[in-house]
């Protein structure tokens, strides 16, 4: 890893990452950009995510199905874990709540393959600040 | 300086920048009470957690109640110590204290010398309106000290002096909430800890949740038992404190009373352990110049400087924390023990008693004497050299049982010959004082001239670690005193490193030395009675007629008549010991 | 393969289940097959909307239209208005409370306002595994942009603008904390986060550290930067195994970046960060016992002053902030003090973090602006109260807060405002109680926290503490007196006057809120021996209803200790002196003859 030396340095890599990130949330290529989030705070955890999680990593490459799974913080629905959030190319991400390995199986089956939505999806009520 | 204007019940008060508000109020005479504070002025000592709640009073201003004893005085504070709010507060915090406290007054080693019973008639508590489980805990005894949990109220002055002036380190706060009590790490007993029994905590305990193991009744027993001999021996700082058991002032010696006491009480002779201090210094001076002497014809491995050895808080305390300084000290055993070896050997030898039947007291300062005296290898046979060891409050106990007057006494002598003593032996009841005795001896036989002064004031005095060169006749030598064992600490670490500068030092372990032991009567945090009783010591050094150990016409006679001369062969077998690594 | 165009979603959440939501996707999946449109259109249920009050709530996409108080017959005109015909149904819409107007798109609504993510940003949003993640975000721009255009004293200039106060509990300005540490003069200072989270049922700094480490890293840097200190540490429980790692996983990952260490970003400052692990003692959290504790002493407070700012850590001048206090900090420094300041009520700015639990939908983690009232929190975002009961309190700031009844619902929360009602904000743990919560046995258990976490160095709180847990044992056992709750008071009131630290001068305040707000309940315990809510197992009384009982013998049978009796067909009676109040017989009647009382 190279050192951030100044903030320039800082801005630069600021501008890398940020459009690699971008790139993420934007899908400007949906042919191989579905991102997957999955809370994995310690509610999440024990809720199972890590579990799900895997699941979904391993499913989602046994179906040959190109996607970003990552982990993330808690995103408050602690009633609710394993959470994950789904965004699909050009769409507005999509939260489930109870996340198990079937719902995951059916989420698969449904929504990424179908675009169908799934029962179980959680209404995001809260605002990112530095979202523009 | 900064100055303070405040107003404590409406009365303006100046004080320095730093003042508490106890001691402000203190100033104009408001006595706000406490419990868990204590300060020992001129020992640097101080233990204020500011747990008790006790002192607490109202500040205008403040939202809760403050602290006195741990508030600092600000400028234009206005404090009041007695409103309903403080009043109520104060008492509820006494009648909760009392609510988790032991009811058996009447019968607790600290009755009458209670600081919690004294602020409860004070406070003039008579209901306890919060009543509820009362924590228990078992009790602990030790050859020395006896822990009676159930009684502890958290004021942490034990453990103020365990851990920071002793650096001992057995006692802190263990467990939490209500369970939350001074113990040993694991609450094991003292026993197995690496307690030096200083009884440091025992002096300071406000209440009766650490007392020294009362002997009284066995020596009442052997008192009145018509087969044995019974002596006893006495303690420099005994004298300079037992009369404050009987309400005299502070530093009043009550050398000639103590004497006609103890005669009293039955004792068959009454002997001074003053006797065995010159006897000490007849053995630890020669010792000194025999490892000066050596050095100076250039021995690399004599051992430098030389300890005093006549502390058994102090000796416990190197065996468990510098075992490897052992050979440091000097071998010389303490008075205490010198005197229970000479006693049951050449004096029961004059007296034609048995050992078995000639049972020896002391009146001690110290609660560490008890256990020094168990310690087996100061015993022949499973018989020990010094049977009892009561402390200056246990005499006291004594004498009251026995219906003595004790002001009324008349001023009577010790017994000969082993109540003959020189000022160098009274002076080792205080800080700075076997060193002073030492080097008064150890001068003249060193220069083989008399000294031109005796009151080596550079020596003296209640600074923690004092330090003088002595000029030996062009040699100079270094000496360094310690009390405390803190203070002892810094001195020893500075021998493991190798920079020590010292020829010899002196350490005591309780601050003031003798004088300040845990035996003594409790001085309830009040350090100025500390330094009457040394003024005391002092005076009776002077008013002695021989003031050097190797003038003791006895102790001449008892090296002709038995021991042959200072670390002969004999007197290694009965005034010398060895030290054990108890790390 | 059906490809929707449309997708209905139907709250699923508990409040909207209970009025009828099944039935309502049920009507819609049948009305829609009837015309055809199976196909095209999707019903989903949904998790809870976490708008409860105007439930059943239905959403439609992709139009975004948010219908309110949908009833099972609702469902036909939607289907063919709105579905079918695209016109949206006025008479369901949301209707705006200020402006009256209805609100066709939800994100126009003003409900979705209610969290503002500040701490919580990036909390599920970045990996909080990857410092790029956290650089994209603006990460480490604040602490960049402080070393190299603002001095120390210009940075604690926005810190104290922008009206920023401790997280913790005690609410102290962090800027003031700040100046105060800063003109401290002394060779060595430390910057300590305080991540001894204690609580019970708090977890937000947890939280914060878990989904993003970088953020408290990047301003224990600028503090360390403002007050002079090269040196931080973190105090964290060692019961937090997952926010440990990430935090580790981050100080490596900002060191590699030269973001920790020395000369951060050619600055020629240098910081870097210690990890200290704390036993979970509650008191630990207390800044003097936690900087105690980091000694390797005894956990337990010292009295102040001195505070830490002038002799802290090893005696040296040191800044204690909270984790979710740390966190705020670099988006005041990017977004600056005027942004921040505008959130937020007149003395308490910005937003809290709060743990939402207890009887309660919506068990989770917010974040919300200061000022929004317990009513936005409770049923607007936390879903009501759970299986449809009745709100009674709300205990915020956990054990050392208080219980706030239905009369508080509509007070905004900030500092000011949670001491004035006899609670505090404290760290941010929000319990909701429910009519079956019986407050006395609530006290008693918040005074079974303090007990235990109580360090037991001054007396008030050592013994004053257990003495208070006595008399409500008493209490809850039926065997309390009207002057036990005057006890309860007056020895409350010394507790809180004379104890040494916050934790003893605050645990009276459950005891004393609950007397406060529910007198009535305590004195039905004393006096006539009953608990309200059937909470206290002693106080409870089984009685046979003679009218009602057939003397069928089940009860008779089924009592474990033998307490009823009675003949066969006629009515049984109950030994009050032999029953252990098992409720069997209460189970088993099947004629609803026993009751409780």
């Amino acid at each position: 890893m190279t050192k951030i030396k100044s903030l320039a340095d800082l801005k630069q890599l600021k501008a890398e990452v940020q459009s690699k990130i971008k790139l993420r949330e934007k899908g400007d290529h949906p042919e191989n950009l579905i991102q997957i989030r999955v809370s994995m705070a310690t509610c999440g955890i024990a809720s199972g995510a890590k579990e799900t999680m895997t699941y979904l990593i391993e499913e989602l490459e046994h179906q040959g199905i190109d996607a970003v799974v990552t982990q993330t913080g808690c995103m408050g629905y602690c009633y609710a874990e394993p959470t994950i959030e789904l965004t699909m190319p050009g769409s507005e991400p999509v939260v489930y709540g109870y996340v198990n390995r079937a719902k995951a199986q059916e989420i698969i089956e449904k929504h990424i393959k179908l675009n169908q939505l799934v029962d179980g999806i959680i209404p995001v009520n809260y605002k990112q600040i530095d979202n523009p | 300086m900064e100055i303070i204007n405040l107003k404590i019940d409406n009365k303006p008060v100046v004080v320095k920048k730093g003042t508490t508000v106890l001691k402000a109020a203190e100033s104009i005479g408001i006595d706000i009470p406490t419990l868990c504070h204590m300060k020992l002025d001129d020992l640097n000592i101080e233990n204020k957690p500011g747990g008790c709640r006790v002192c607490v009073v109202e500040v205008k201003g403040r939202r809760n109640l403050a602290p006195a004893c741990c508030t600092e005085a600000t400028e234009g504070m206005e404090v009041s110590t007695h409103t309903m709010r403080v009043v109520n507060a104060r008492r509820t915090v006494v009648e909760l204290i009392l609510s988790d406290h032991p009811a058996d007054c009447l019968i607790c080693a600290k009755s009458g010398n209670c600081e919690l019973q004294d602020l409860a008639t004070r406070l003039g508590i008579r209901e306890i309106h919060y009543k509820g489980e009362q924590s228990t805990y078992r009790e602990d005894t030790s050859p020395a000290i006896i822990r009676e949990v159930n009684k502890c109220v958290m004021c942490r002055r034990c453990e103020t002096m365990c851990n920071e002036v002793q650096t001992v380190g057995v006692l802190s706060a263990v467990n939490r909430g209500f369970n939350a009590v001074v113990a040993p790490a694991f609450e094991m007993n003292l026993d197995h800890s690496v307690c030096t029994y200083c009884g440091q905590c025992v002096a300071v305990c406000p209440t009766g949740a650490l007392t020294e193991v009362d002997e009284t009744g066995a020596v009442i027993r052997a008192l009145s038992d018509p087969t044995k001999t019974v002596i006893v021996q006495t303690a420099p700082a005994v004298r300079a404190a037992l009369g404050e058991e009987f309400g005299m002032p502070a530093g009043t010696l009550v050398t000639g009373k103590m004497a006609a006491a103890l005669r009293r009480l039955g004792f068959d002779y009454v002997f001074d352990t003053d006797f065995a201090a010159d006897l000490t210094i007849m053995e630890e001076g020669t010792e000194l110049l025999g490892r000066l002497s050596a050095f100076m014809e250039g021995d690399k491995n004599v051992k430098l400087p030389i300890l005093t050895s006549c502390c058994p808080a102090w000796v416990k305390f190197f065996e468990h924390q510098f075992p490897e300084l052992k050979d440091i000290p000097s071998t010389a055993r303490s008075p205490q023990q010198m005197f229970g070896s000479i006693a049951k050997t050449y004096f029961a030898g004059k007296l034609g008693v048995k050992r078995e039947d000639l049972v020896v007291v002391s009146i001690m300062p110290c609660v560490a004497k008890k256990y020094e005296s168990s310690r087996e290898e100061f015993a022949v046979n499973g018989n020990p050299d010094v049977d009892y060891a009561l402390t200056t409050r246990e005499l006291a106990q004594l004498i009251k049982l026995a219906n003595l007057d004790f002001r009324s006494l008349p001023d009577e002598d010790f017994d000969q010959p082993l109540g003959e003593s020189t000022g160098a032996g009274v002076i080792f009841g205080t800080t700075g004082g076997v060193i002073e005795a030492a080097v008064r001896t150890a001068y003249e036989v060193f220069t083989g001239k008399s000294l031109p002064r005796l009151d080596f004031e550079e020596l003296r005095g209640m600074d923690g670690l004092r330090k003088a060169t002595i000029d030996f006749n062009g040699t100079p030598i270094n000496i360094g005193i310690a009390h405390g064992l803190g203070n002892a600490r810094k001195l020893l670490e500075e021998i493991q490193a190798g920079t020590s500068e010292f020829h010899a030092i002196e350490i005591m372990s309780c601050p003031g030395g003798c004088i300040g032991g845990g035996g003594q009567p409790y001085h309830h945090g009040n350090a100025e009675i500390l330094k009457k009783r040394q003024k005391a010591i002092y005076a009776e050094d002077k008013n002695k007629k021989l003031r050097k150990s190797h003038e003791n016409p006895y102790i001449k006679k008892l090296y002709e008549e038995f021991l042959g001369a200072p670390l002969s062969e004999k007197s290694h077998h009965l005034l010398h010991t060895q030290y054990f690594d108890r790390s | 393969m059906a490809d929707y165009t449309m997708h209905v979603l139907v709250c699923g959440g508990t409040g909207c289940k209970a009025s009828q939501s099944e039935l309502i996707k049920l009507n819609f999946q049948n009305r829609l097959s009837e015309l055809g449109l199976s196909d095209e259109v999707q019903v989903v249920m949904t998790g809870c909307f976490g708008f409860c009050e105007k439930g059943p709530i239905v959403k439609i996409l992709p139009d975004n239209t948010f219908y309110v108080h949908v009833t099972p017959e609702d469902v036909t005109e939607l289907v063919e208005e709105h579905i079918v015909k695209g016109r949206k149904v006025e008479r369901l819409l949301y209707v705006d409370p200020e402006t009256q107007a209805s609100v066709h798109d939800a994100k126009g609504m003003e409900f979705y306002k209610k969290q503002v993510r500040i701490a919580l940003r990036n909390c599920g949003f970045i990996n909080p595994e990857n410092i790029d993640e956290y650089i994209a975000r603006d990460g480490y721009a604040a602490l960049g942009s402080c070393l190299l255009e603002k001095t120390p004293e210009e940075t604690i200039r926005i810190i104290k603008d922008s009206g920023l106060r401790g997280r913790g509990g005690g609410g102290f300005p962090t800027g003031l904390k700040w100046e105060i540490t800063r003109k401290s003069v002394s060779d060595q200072k430390y910057v300590v986060c305080n991540a001894d989270e204690g609580d019970p049922g708090a977890f937000m700094d947890r939280s914060i550290l878990e989904g993003d480490p970088h953020s408290v890293i990047e301003a224990m840097a600028i503090c360390g930067y403002c007050i002079g200190a090269d040196k931080g540490l973190v105090y964290i429980r060692a019961e937090y195994p997952l926010a440990v790692e990430r935090l580790k996983i981050a100080i490596k990952q900002a060191r590699e970046y030269g973001l920790l260490g020395e000369d951060i970003m050619g600055s020629g400052f240098n910081f870097d960060i210690e990890i200290r692990y704390g036993a979970g003692a509650f008191v630990c959290g207390e800044e003097t016992a936690l900087i105690h504790s980091m000694e390797g002493l005894r956990g337990e407070p010292t009295v102040k002053p001195p505070f830490p700012a002038e002799s802290g850590y090893k005696g040296k001048p040191t800044n204690v902030n909270n984790v979710e206090t740390f966190a705020n900090i670099p988006p005041i420094i990017n977004k600056g003090a005027g942004w921040f300041a505008a959130i937020g009520t007149e003395k308490s700015k910005g937003t809290k973090v709060f743990a939402l639990a207890g009887k309660i939908n919506n068990v989770g983690l917010i974040e919300v602006p200061m000022g929004t009232t317990l009513r936005e929190v409770i049923y607007d975002i936390g879903g009501g109260i759970k299986d449809g009961r009745e709100f009674k309190a709300v205990q915020t700031g956990g054990p050392s807060g208080g219980c706030l009844t239905k009369d508080f619902l509509d007070t905004p929360i900030d500092y000011d405002n949670l001491l004035a009602a006899g609670s505090m904000m404290g760290s941010g743990g929000m319990i909701v109680m429910d009519e079956t919560d019986c407050m006395v046995s609530i006290a008693k258990f918040y005074l079974e926290f303090t007990l235990d976490e109580s360090c037991g160095k001054c007396a008030p709180c050592r013994i004053g503490n257990k003495r208070l847990h006595e008399i409500l044992e008493r209490i809850t056992e039926g065997n309390g007196t009207k002057e036990d709750l005057d006890r309860l008071r007056m020895l409350s009131t010394v507790i809180k006057d004379a104890s040494l630290c916050g934790l003893g001068q605050t645990s009276p305040n459950p005891v004393l809120s609950t007397l406060d707000h529910f007198y009535d309940e305590y004195l039905a315990h004393v006096d006539s021996k009953t608990c309200p809510s059937g909470q206290c197992k002693a106080l409870l009384k089984y009685t046979i209803l003679e009218d009602k009982c057939t003397g069928c013998t089940l009860c008779f049978r089924n009592c474990p200790v033998g307490a009823i009796s009675g003949e066969k067909r006629s009515p049984h009676y109950i030994d009050q002196s032999l029953c252990i109040k098992c409720g069997v017989c209460y189970e088993k009647c099947k004629f609803d003859a026993i009751i409780i009382g």
